[in-house]
């Protein structure tokens, strides 16, 4: 008989850390937002829409998105060397990806959107962090956008399905390992983004899928939340 | 905000009202008998029209608004103005109320003046200007401000109430520019300060009810100073 599972920071399978979401902290950018799991906490500005320059780069037909992510110095323990890098590359790319499914773009024809991510505290699940930011930020500048979305990290350790993995999770060695599938999607359960880093059977990502459903609906809440907040402030 | 009609504040993707009876307008989509606002901000219904007013982002150009820009360039049929808009406008050699000799663009308008102007048109292209209308044309005096472009309509007010408060308080001249940018223009420095004072005090305030009312009560109260 095998010990029953438990999470290393005593969380139930499906509990998410304690989010944090506030928008409007960036003063000069023209929307911005704040998004939090726990100890990893994610800044976004958007800046525009504005003209695209170099001019060559300017699309007609739509707008353009451009997403920067990037991970500061001080963001983990070991310091890491600042500036675009494979790893960071590769996220804003993705995130580009994960947002542009419901922006409405083709509205500015010519133009570009730039969405600036920082992490500034690292405990895994960037990326979810980072996209749950940018998706507050970019309605907080009243960019035209069909639903928001929302990300969530989802994990497989050893064989057991957890919600919203972190650091320590996240290298877990034990049986089959960790697997790491970040999900993005929208109230409706549809998919903008999902990447998958590990071995996981056909069976089990149909379940991932279905918790993540659950998962999203929370961490909509709290964007929710943060944006009807933000104007009772000012109040 | 007086007339009963009911704000809420939405986000993306929220439903606002069900029916088929209502038309979505600005800021709104229809989908399947439903509205859902597609921007963040107060969602306003109206005579069946429903709409939303956004709170925050950069100014988008209109047919018909008046704005303060700024001589960017001169080119051989006119002017690029910058309206701290997502692209730089247009006003050609024919929207000027005179004849211009080729070679005295820059006697009109020189690279730096700034300008009221009003839009006559938004295309793909760009954005042409006018200020072949009354109350348009260079600034030679004054001083100009920038608020955010979304609080424009609180700084003018329910028909105006607002502005036309302010400028009776302090006996100066005032044109809003929608793009945020404001021109104001008195007798002394002093009046032109207070009003620049006031209009802080305006955005600062700007989801109060019965604005118009305190801001008459701040200027009894000294201006404040």
């Amino acid at each position: 008989m095998t010990k029953a599972f438990k999470r290393p920071d005593g969380r139930k399978n499906e509990e998410i850390r304690a989010m944090e979401a506030k928008v409007g902290i960036v003063p000069n950018a023209d929307g911005s937002a704040m998004f939090s799991f726990g100890d990893t906490v994610a800044i976004a500005a958007v800046y525009g829409p504005k003209k695209m320059h170099p001019q060559h780069q300017q699309n007609p037909e739509k707008g353009t998105l451009r997403c920067r992510y990037s991970m500061l110095s001080f963001s983990v323990t070991e310091r890491i060397r600042p500036g675009p890098n494979r790893r960071s590359t590769e996220i804003s790319k993705i995130t580009e990806w994960a947002l542009e499914p419901v922006l409405m773009i083709k509205r500015y024809p010519n133009m570009v959107i730039d969405v600036h991510i920082n992490i500034l505290q690292a405990d895994a699940s960037t990326r979810c962090a980072g996209i749950n930011a940018a998706a507050l930020a970019l309605a907080h500048a009243g960019i035209p956008m069909k639903e928001m979305v929302s990300s969530v990290s989802m994990g497989k350790l050893d064989k057991q399905i957890v919600v919203d993995i972190n650091k320590d999770e996240e290298d877990w060695e034990e049986g089959e390992g960790s697997t790491d599938i970040p999900i993005t999607m929208t109230q409706d359960g549809k998919i903008t983004h999902l990447q998958l880093d590990g071995k996981i059977t056909s069976k089990e990502l149909k379940e991932v899928i279905e918790l993540a459903k659950k998962a999203t609906k929370n961490v909509y809440e709290v964007q929710k939340k943060a944006l009807k907040d933000s104007i009772k402030d000012t109040k | 905000m007086k007339n009963n009609i009911e704000r809420k504040i939405v986000i993306p993707g929220e439903i606002i009202t069900k029916g088929e009876e209502y038309l979505p307008g600005d800021g709104t989509e229809k989908k399947e008998g439903e509205i859902i606002a597609i921007r963040y901000g107060l969602a306003e219904e109206s005579n069946r029209l429903v709409k939303v007013i956004a709170l925050s982002g950069v100014y988008q150009p209109r047919k018909g608004n008046v704005v303060i820009g700024k001589v960017e360039n001169i080119t051989f049929y006119g002017w690029v103005i910058d309206l701290d808009a997502p692209e730089n406008a247009f006003l050609p050699l024919q929207e000027i109320p005179k004849y211009v000799n080729k070679d005295g663009l820059s006697d009109v308008l020189d690279i730096g003046d700034m300008v009221v102007a009003k839009i006559i048109g938004v295309t793909n292209r760009g954005v042409d200007l006018t200020i072949k209308s009354k109350g348009l044309g260079r600034i030679d005096e004054g001083i100009i401000m920038k608020i955010n472009s979304n609080k424009v309509p609180r700084v003018i007010g329910r028909e105006g109430s607002m502005i036309n408060l302010i400028k009776r308080e302090s006996g100066c001249n005032i044109t809003v520019g929608q793009n945020g940018l404001i021109w104001i223009q008195g007798d002394k420095i002093e009046d032109e300060l207070i009003v620049k004072r006031a209009i802080m005090f305006v955005t600062e305030k700007s989801f109060t009810h019965g604005l118009t009312d305190e801001t008459r009560e701040w200027f009894e109260k000294g201006k404040g100073k």
